[in-house]
């Protein structure tokens, strides 16, 4: 007999984010350094690339890279700048 | 005038007994058997009508008799009285009342009659399943298995399964396990990361039905799934990590939950059930994949589930760690973490609660490696033989964290990067003095970890919110 069952996934999908080139150009830029080992080599050659395209770019950092950011950094972030670029691993 | 109606099935002898004298008098019956069971019956007793069908047992689950035969009195749409089973004398005033003559002479006195279709189990549940429906509070997809698929396969091949069968969640297990909760079906629980998946109540229950849960659990995951959806716990970093962490459920205080078996509840349906559920919302609901979204590099068995529950007898050393952490009292609770494999540390020799220490402190210092500090949480599970020596010498459970936390600490020329040979480590320009004891852990207590309480209502606590009104 054939059966019916109820689908476990979401009803609904996610609301897409708006993808960032239709958001203007963002003037300043966070790297947020998550403190992985060499993140800072990544993160120095980007900070030099968006430097290069007239961007402000301010360095951040999390404590460490196994909590989620702090709630204060998060919102400092969100108050000084239009964009974040996180480097999430090594 | 009133009019009478009855309701019959072809499998009831006492059914057989009445229906002649029914369809003589030119009663209205309605049978509950599908349409070639009430041909055959009608054949087979000789009536001039076929009893019509009761759509959808509309009718049955109307008037909800317990038994059949049921004859009812209408005035209108309104029931004015009725007798279930066959009552010579009582059914014979039903028809003077609607002006019907019966004839049921050489019947007996009185016979209980047979159980109402809508009393057999599965009849039943699929009754309450289309209720559900009907009203609202089952609203998923509706997914079709072929009568040539294997369920289990099926549900395997659409990606819903975790590697290991899972239960069919039909409509009818679904609406049996919302049973466990008083919490609107539609309600949303949590919204889970990576992709935002909205578990409503109901979404939750047909996980849970997959995993195998048998109902009295469904609070429990509930308030797991609230708990990891909470900003806190990071389940969208649990999943982008290449850590092989995965949420831990420890439940403290409800009934079901067995922690006499063992200390990480194997075999205790409840616990692996529990587990295994609030990784399915994760994965199905939330969308989090191994090696799609969710990048362990290593993964482990525990991510298919982990939950266990204390042992909050006579035996433990202290009060239920949810309580510990402003779950009222008597009210039980989760706490969630993302947790690495277990591991076990082993001390055969300890007699006091100072020299255990010494000997957890010396593994706990290992979580991840020696060598990374403050960046780690760890849960220590006290077993019941260690537990002993806690609770004979009365250290509290804040003592033994305060004591583990003092003796996880470290000189801090042993932890630097190169030291032993290690390039893993702390970076050189910390260590001011090789001889500065480092911390291992950040905190005695890792209190960011969400807890909730869980209780058949609804989950009403949370260690964000405190009490919440009733």
């Amino acid at each position: 007999m054939a059966l019916t069952i109820l689908d476990p996934t979401a009803e609904r999908d996610a609301a897409p984010e708006r993808p960032l080139a239709q958001r203007g150009d963002p003037r300043t830029i966070a790297l947020v350094d998550i403190r992985k080992p060499r993140g800072d080599v990544f993160l120095d050659e980007l900070e030099r690339l968006l430097r290069e395209r007239g961007h402000e770019v301010l360095r951040e950092g999390k404590p460490t890279f196994t909590k989620p950011a702090p709630q204060d950094l998060r919102r400092d972030i969100a108050e000084r700048c239009d964009a974040v670029i996180e480097a999430l691993a090594d | 005038m009133p009019e009478l109606l009855a309701l019959v099935k072809h499998d009831c002898p006492v059914c057989d007994q009445v229906l002649p004298a029914l369809d003589a008098a030119g009663v209205r019956v309605l049978s509950q058997s599908d349409a070639a069971d009430t041909e055959a019956q009608a054949a087979r007793l000789g009536l001039e009508h076929v009893p019509e069908l009761d759509d959808e047992l509309a009718a049955s689950q109307r008037f909800d008799p317990d038994a059949v035969p049921a004859l009812i009195l209408l005035d209108g749409a309104d029931e004015r009285d009725r007798v279930e089973g066959l009552h010579r004398e009582r059914m014979l005033e039903l028809a003077e009342q609607a002006g019907v003559r019966l004839d049921l002479d050489g019947m007996p006195e009185v016979r209980p009659g047979c159980a109402s279709a809508t009393r057999d189990p599965e009849i039943a549940a699929m009754l309450a399943a289309r209720r559900a429906r009907a009203e609202g509070r089952i609203r998923s997809r509706e997914l079709r298995v072929g009568e040539l698929e294997d369920p289990f396969e099926a549900l395997h091949e659409r990606g819903l399964t975790d590697g290991l069968p899972v239960v069919p969640p039909t409509p009818e297990r679904v609406v049996a396990m919302l049973e466990h909760t008083a919490r609107e079906p539609q309600d949303v629980v949590g919204v889970v990361p990576p992709y935002g998946g909205e578990a409503t109540v109901e979404k939750v229950a047909v996980n849970a039905v997959m995993a195998g849960c048998a109902g009295p659990e469904l609070p429990v995951v509930l308030a797991a799934v609230e708990a990891v959806c909470d900003e806190a716990f990071a389940m969208h970093g649990l999943l982008a990590t290449t850590h092989p962490a995965g949420p831990v459920m420890v439940v403290s205080g409800y009934p079901g939950f067995h922690a006499g078996v063992n200390v990480l509840g194997q075999g205790d349906r409840a616990s692996m059930t529990a587990g295994r559920a609030l990784q399915l919302v994760v994965r199905n609901v939330g969308g989090g994949r191994p090696g799609i979204e969710d990048r362990a590099a290593h993964g482990q068995p525990g991510k298919l589930g982990m939950c266990f529950a204390e042992r909050l007898d006579e035996t433990a050393p202290w009060p239920g760690l949810a309580q510990d952490r402003g779950v009222p009292p008597g009210e039980p609770g989760v706490t969630v973490m993302a947790l690495e494999a277990p591991r076990v540390i082993v001390d055969q020799l300890a007699r006091d609660p100072e020299g255990l220490c010494a000997s957890l402190a010396m593994a706990l210092e290992s979580v991840a490696t020696p060598r990374l500090r403050l960046a780690f949480d760890a849960m220590l599970l006290v077993g019941p033989e260690h537990g002993r020596i806690f609770k004979t010498a009365g250290w509290s459970r804040a003592q033994v964290q305060e004591r583990l936390h003092q003796l996880t600490h470290s000189p801090a020329g042993e932890l630097v990067r190169g030291a032993g040979g290690s390039p893993e480590g702390i970076e050189p320009q910390w260590v001011t003095d090789p001889a500065m004891p480092v911390a291992k852990f950040a905190a005695p207590i890792a209190s960011s970890w969400p807890t909730r309480a869980a209780t058949p209502d609804s989950s009403r606590w949370s260690s964000e919110a405190g009490p919440r009104a009733r």
